[in-house]
């Protein structure tokens, strides 16, 4: 019996809980929710990306039939919300008051009976604006004679410097460059990770419900936060925190991009406040492009230092970041650029220095963490592409190269000269099995056919380290609070499980994954196991899922609250038997005597014993909850590996081969993992290849929607290769690292690596993402190679 | 704005109502009918989200008005199970994980369905050229590829599951176009 309980636990392919409902059309997403007498809200927008207003005239909009009201900055103002804090401490504009910082801000909010009144309104708006000189490039932003963009905060910011951060030994550093340059090699690349969109296929958007009576609020929201959002409401409104409830329903992906609160929740949450009947707020795609949280915007200059022979001595960073009109960076207090100090990457460097610039610009607010604990993606892409800088400028081969300058398996816990602790690794098992799987000696022998022929093949290497599972709470935090998370195990008299969870689906299957943590800790079925999560009234305060910390954090938690089930099931087990504890042994699913396997107890039995037969010296009943702090970070893995053909009739490149190997540490449902890692390579082929938002120099956004902005189809995205080893975290209960935002970390650099490969011979030694068509075309219509 | 009454039969059930001459299908659909099943992505006819079945074709219903729809057979997702069984293809979208926040997946399984009646053995590009109008930012696709094999043999194998009878209707009701 034990065995066949156990078919569904830790490890297994089992089948997704949550699909039931999401094939019949039956998930409930924000925009499904209806409320009776509910009103619509849509937002007017700034057309110009810096300018001053001047007025704004609402009472052609008032007469629209339908139209209920027009909220302004001044009434917002007046009820002291015309701002709120972001998530990095700066303040940003709910409803823009004088002046206007990037195209498509928020000037004012129509509620109506319907969506379309509500657009009606919008249009019946009359604003005035007096544009102003904008300010698009970062690097024109520290400028002498640059306007100031944020008067508002000027006693705090006098510039437009939002930041300078440093960390690492700078003298250490620059000695081992010194003598790099005398003795050693120095290479250098400057390079920019364009600005992206996370672009979930569901937009953001909410309905708030506030009730008069009972003077509560609910709002439904497309959060991956809810209780974080809770909180900040019950801050920022002065709305007392128990009459807030927060429901993140089903939500159509996040990836980032809801972590933030942004000013459509909270006009949505006023207006209802103010006409006391529902408000829904959805905004469109091009809204959602054009004004939520952007991710990276990073120039960077890299510096590396090596020994003759390729063994790397030390690393220099500066980095001028463009956080747009608000910083609105979702990043840890303590971290301004996240974790970007993680750069040294799956390599021994002995002396490293980092700093980070950070700017105001006329563009869209945010910084935020897409796919990405906190810049990792940004870190990783530079240390991979300066490692094959490296091997190119000295003629060695990347694979080589990097094999030589592994943190070596024995080496861990590995001190990064960055000061991070990574907990376990075994890199160069990793490159080696994505070697052998794609035959890459056979690859070269290939390519170099190919060259003699003038055809153009690369291939592109990425061996990149993730630092995920954001707390430790003493260093993480999100708004102040610290990063820890939660689940609570309800047990039923009959022996079946609710379980509540502090963080909060996106697609990432947790209703699945978490009943097989609890299943393979308690010895039953999944199927008997069911997870709640996303409603803050009744899961357990939690930090939210994104930067892959579920399973490490929320994870963690879980298998500990299943543990603490598994404790007082053990007391009762004794009670019943009639011996001690000491004298019970655990097989999955029960309790029995040791030498006496017959005379036993299934956690079943347990369960119901609990409830009708408990001992007099125990509380009644079979429940837990555990708050989980994790005492250090997790450190997945893995080896990329992309193999391209180049046409030279049209720069076209096509991704032949992408063979992934990942090292999540324990897995707990390998076909999720996979789901996960398909996932995840997509998100980073797109800006490898395709996505970047872009602006013209007057601010206006370029391709603020699905038809520009070109988010990867089913023929542009290749049939992913993928493996894995396992290499379990020392730190983690079950010792599961996570795994979501690892090939989107890893990813970019595969394939940017790969096409410079391509072109390496030519002398071609960097190319910025996205490596479009028109640009190859260029370098090779430049070197004289492009076909007829 | 005029209005105007319209009838249409949606998943074998005959529905009428007043609309705007400028309301969306979609929106009649998830707003109007409470059918919400249908999803929006997009603002430009590019991701899919709202794909039905107009007359057995796979249309995007956020770019058609609802008027327009007046007198013809629809079929969403929420038709696709018949009898208590899932359609094949939603089973093979379950069998081979091809979704994970589910909101593409309403769209995929119509453009997927579309896709089965056109041709029932599709070669692996046919099917990406099938699902080229659907964005999916979760799956990567490859698993959705998968699940529309999957649900080609099946339905190969089994002939009276191949497509729900008020689809196979409308086919025949639209043949010649
Ligand atoms: S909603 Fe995107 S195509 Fe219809
Ligand atoms: S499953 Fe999320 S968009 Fe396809």
């Amino acid at each position: 019996m034990a065995t066949e309980v156990f078919k569904h636990g830790l490890g297994e392919p089992y089948k997704r809980k949550e699909d039931a409902r999401f094939i019949r059309g039956e998930g409930k997403y924000v925009d499904d929710v209806q409320l009776k007498g509910m009103l619509y809200g849509d937002i007017v927008r700034s057309p110009y990306a810096h300018a001053l207003i001047k007025s704004i005239d609402i009472s052609e909009a008032m007469k629209v039939p339908g139209v209920v009201a027009v909220i302004t900055g001044k009434d917002l103002d007046a009820a002291g919300l015309a701002w709120m804090p972001t998530l990095s401490g700066d303040t940003e504009a709910v409803l823009a008051l004088d002046r206007v910082h990037f195209q498509m801000q928020e000037v004012a909010f129509v509620v109506a009976t319907s969506r379309y009144a509500a657009a009606d309104g919008a249009a019946a708006v009359e604003v005035e604006y007096e544009p102003l000189q904008v300010i698009v490039d970062p690097k024109k932003a520290l400028d002498p004679d640059a306007p100031l963009l944020r008067p508002d905060k000027k006693d705090k910011q006098p510039t437009n410097q939002i930041y300078h951060w440093e960390t690492g030994d700078r003298t250490g550093t620059d000695e081992a460059f010194t003598d790099a340059e005398a003795n050693g090699i120095v290479v250098k690349q400057d390079m920019f990770i364009p600005r992206i969109h996370p672009a979930p296929i569901e937009t953001c958007g909410c309905v708030a419900d506030y009730n008069k009576t009972t003077a509560k609020l609910t709002v439904w929201l497309t959060s991956q936060a809810p209780h974080v959002h809770r909180t900040l409401f019950a801050i920022v409104a002065g709305l007392p925190e128990h009459r807030i409830r927060i429901i993140s329903p089903d939500v159509g992906g996040g990836f980032g991009n809801k972590v933030p609160i942004y000013p459509g929740y909270v006009c949505a949450v006023v207006a209802s406040l103010t006409t006391g009947k529902p408000v829904k707020w959805i905004e469109d795609r091009s809204e959602n492009i054009a004004s939520t949280g952007f991710a990276r915007d990073y120039h960077i200059h890299a510096e590396l230092a090596a020994d003759k022979d390729g063994t790397v001595k030390a690393l220099k960073v500066h980095t001028l970041a463009d956080h747009g009109a608000f910083d609105a960076a979702a990043q840890p207090t303590k971290f301004p650029a996240g974790l970007f100090h993680i750069c040294t990457g799956s390599y021994d460097f002995k002396h490293a220095f980092v700093d980070v610039d950070a700017v105001h610009t006329n563009k869209a607010p945010g910084g935020i963490a897409y796919r990405c604990s906190f810049r990792v993606t940004e870190a990783s892409y530079l240390i991979e592409r300066m490692m094959d800088t490296l091997a190119h400028d000295l003629g060695k081969d990347p694979a080589q190269l990097r094999l030589q300058n592994f943190i070596k398996p024995e080496a861990f816990p590995y001190r990064s000269a960055l000061d991070w602790t990574f907990d376990s690794g075994n890199y160069e098992g990793a490159l080696k099995l994505a070697m052998k799987n794609v035959d890459y000696e056979g690859l070269r022998r290939e390519q170099a056919e190919k060259r003699a022929r003038g055809e153009l093949m690369g291939i592109g290497i990425s061996s990149f380290t993730e630092i995920v599972g954001a707390g430790p709470g003493k260093h993480f935090d999100i708004a102040g609070i610290q990063m820890f998370d939660s689940c609570e195990v309800r047990v039923h008299p009959t022996g079946k499980i609710l379980a509540r969870i502090g963080v909060q689906t996106q697609g990432q299957g947790h209703e699945t994954t978490f009943a097989q943590i609890i299943a393979a800790e308690l010895g039953m079925s999944p199927d008997d196991v069911d997870v709640e999560h996303g409603d803050t009234d009744t899961a357990p305060y939690g930090l939210g899922t994104y930067a892959s910390r579920s399973t490490p954090v929320a994870g963690a938690a879980t298998a500990l609250a299943a543990r603490k089930v598994r404790d007082k099931a053990k007391k009762i087990a004794a009670y019943l038997l009639e011996v001690g504890e000491e004298d019970l042994e655990w097989e999955p699913g029960r309790f029995f005597v040791k030498g006496t396997p017959g005379k036993g107890k299934t956690i079943q039995e347990l369960a119901f014993a609990a409830y009708t037969n408990c001992p007099p010296y125990l509380e009644p009943g079979l429940e837990a909850v555990n708050y989980y702090d994790p005492p250090n970070l997790t450190y997945p893995f893995g080896s990329y590996i992309c193999v391209v053909d180049i046409d030279r009739g049209t720069g076209q490149v096509d991704i032949r081969r992408f063979m992934a190997v990942d090292d999540c540490g324990t897995i707990i449902n390998p076909m999720i993992v996979e789901g996960q890692i398909h996932g995840g390579l997509t998100q980073g082929l797109a800006p490898a290849l395709y996505e970047e938002v872009t602006f013209d120099e007057d601010g206006n956004i370029l391709n603020g929607n699905f038809q520009d902005y070109l988010v990867p189809t089913a023929m542009e995205t290749p049939n992913w290769e993928t493996d894995r080893t396992v290499t379990p975290s020392p730190h983690h209960p079950i010792g599961a690292k996570g795994v979501g935002e690892s090939p989107t970390v890893g990813a970019p650099q595969a394939i940017v690596n790969a096409v410079v490969d391509a072109l390496a011979h030519l002398g071609v030694r960097h190319i910025d993402m996205p490596i479009t068509p028109w640009k190859v075309w260029n370098i090779l219509k430049e070197k004289g190679l492009t076909a007829d | 704005m005029s209005t105007h009454h319209i009838h249409v039969t949606i998943n074998g059930t005959a529905y009428e109502g007043d609309v705007d001459s400028r309301m969306l299908l979609v929106h009649w659909i998830r707003d109007g009918l409470q059918l919400t099943g249908t999803h929006i992505g997009c603002d430009t006819t590019s991701c899919g989200a709202c794909t039905i079945l107009v007359d057995g074709k796979a249309t995007k219903s956020c770019t058609m008005f609802a008027v327009q729809a007046n007198g013809r057979q629809i079929m969403t997702v929420e038709g696709m199970e018949q009898g208590g069984k899932l359609h094949p293809l939603q089973e093979g979208f379950h069998e081979k994980h091809a979704l994970q926040c589910g909101y593409c997946t309403p769209g995929m399984l119509m453009a997927g369905l579309a896709l089965l009646q056109r041709n029932p053995n599709p070669s692996e590009h046919e099917i990406r050229v099938g699902i080229s109008g659907n964005l999916c930012r979760c799956t990567g696709y490859v698993n959705i590829v998968k699940a529309i094999q999957y649900a080609a043999e099946k339905m190969q194998d089994s002939e009276e599951l191949s497509v729900p009878a008020q689809v196979a209707l409308a086919r025949e009701a639209s043949n010649g176009d």
